[in-house]
């Protein structure tokens, strides 16, 4: 085949518009919903968690963690009287099957269940070299698992331990405070699974949603507000001794 | 010009210089994803990506739009906070076909699960000690997992 100068002057840009949208990238998976109109956090009332796990088995069939890796896990606290320094922490699987039973003892006993904090300000997405982490405009902090080359400095950064590296993938994993679900007006699947309502998802922007008024009458607190990480994971009465 | 005699290998360089320019631009232009800074430091196709994420988890709503009678006696119990996937597991593929059979949990392990005393659990919480509690007998002779209360009648 051959080409004359004028075919090829219009086939060059031609092509370059079929690379382009080549380029675009896959179009948008939530047609309805718009970033910008939510600010996503979780609320976690410790008096309501009775410890079942069923939070962590959820979130392993929703987002197929896979066994041994957590995105969320239950610790139970135990503190003997005034020892708030020295509790004794157990987290047997990540709580995911329950916790052994405990006897009636000295000191008082709770669980508190963790997962990613969707820092405001982020430790983990400000060391990425490559932009694979982000806080993206809803203010959920992402993975791209694409970009991401498994140098595990998020991983080191984060301090809630809320992030691993995924042994099959070698990339770094961690919540998406089911992104996939909470963008097409489902709750995530940890909320799903909860039977006491004991983690229960907001979104600060919506001036309808009950943790406002949540907010406006309890005593809540975010994990290590000391590191000043602007952590939107909310939790209810929670005690001096948790890490 | 006098400046300009013997500088041959200064254009030289300056045209090695421009090529090599243009071509980081060129290369530079292939390499970056197309939405790497639509958003942020970051590829923004990404968030579409993670949002394609299969649902496993059906929700308790699309479940009472076909189960209207469990819902109902479910909300009119002390089970009504109590989501269906709570206890029934991840459904979604039933909801999209009915078809798919969900089998029946086990209440064995189930009810144990949230209510096995234990001190560590919050005290207004109901707990028993399984053993004492049914001398082994299974729990739905005598509570129904969609409204636990002896009244409304366990499974005969």
């Amino acid at each position: 085949m051959t080409l004359t100068r004028r075919q090829l002057l219009i086939l060059l840009p031609a092509a370059a518009v079929a690379w382009e949208s080549l380029l675009a990238g896959t179009p948008e998976a939530s047609p309805n919903y718009t970033m910008t109109e939510h600010w996503w956090s979780m609320l976690i009332d410790i008096p309501k968690c009775i410890g079942c796990g069923n939070c962590v088995r959820a979130c392993q069939a929703e987002n197929d963690v896979p066994d041994g890796f957590f995105r969320t896990w239950v610790e139970r606290y135990h503190v003997d009287d005034w020892h708030l320094a020295n509790p004794q922490v157990i987290s047997p699987d990540g709580g995911k099957e329950g916790f052994p039973v405990a006897k009636e003892d000295e000191g008082k006993y709770f669980f508190v269940p963790k997962l990613c904090n969707q820092c405001a300000d982020s430790p983990c997405t400000q060391v990425c070299p490559v932009g694979a982490t982000f806080i993206a405009p809803d203010g959920v902090v992402l993975v791209d698992q694409k970009y991401c080359l498994g140098c595990a400095y998020c991983v080191q950064a984060c301090p809630y331990g809320c992030r691993y590296i995924h042994p099959e993938k070698k990339v770094a994993d961690k919540c998406t405070l089911c992104y996939h679900r909470i963008t097409k007006g489902l709750t995530t699947a940890c909320c799903e699974a909860c039977p006491t309502g004991a983690r229960q998802l907001a979104d600060l922007k919506n001036p309808n949603d009950p943790i406002h008024a949540f907010l406006k009458t309890h005593s809540v607190q975010v994990l290590k507000p000391q590191m000043a990480t602007g952590a939107k994971v909310f939790y209810n009465a929670l005690d001096g001794s948790v890490r | 010009m006098r400046v300009f005699r013997d500088a041959g290998h200064l254009f030289r360089l300056a045209g090695l210089f421009a090529v090599g320019t243009l071509s980081f631009f060129i290369i530079r232009a292939f390499l970056v994803p197309r939405s790497f800074g639509e958003y942020g430091h970051y590829r923004g196709a990404a968030i579409s990506e993670i949002a394609a994420h299969p649902i496993r988890f059906a929700g308790h709503q699309t479940c009472e739009t076909c189960h209207t009678d469990v819902a109902q006696t479910k909300n009119s119990g002390k089970h009504a906070q109590v989501n269906c996937e709570a206890c029934h597991g991840p459904l979604a593929k039933h909801a999209d076909d009915p078809s798919i059979d969900p089998g029946k949990p086990d209440t064995a392990v189930l009810c144990v699960r949230c209510h096995a005393a234990s001190a560590a659990k919050p005290k207004g919480f109901p707990q028993v000690d399984a053993d004492q509690h049914s001398n082994g007998l299974p729990c739905q002779t005598c509570h129904q997992p969609h409204n636990p209360a002896i009244a409304a009648g366990g499974a005969k």
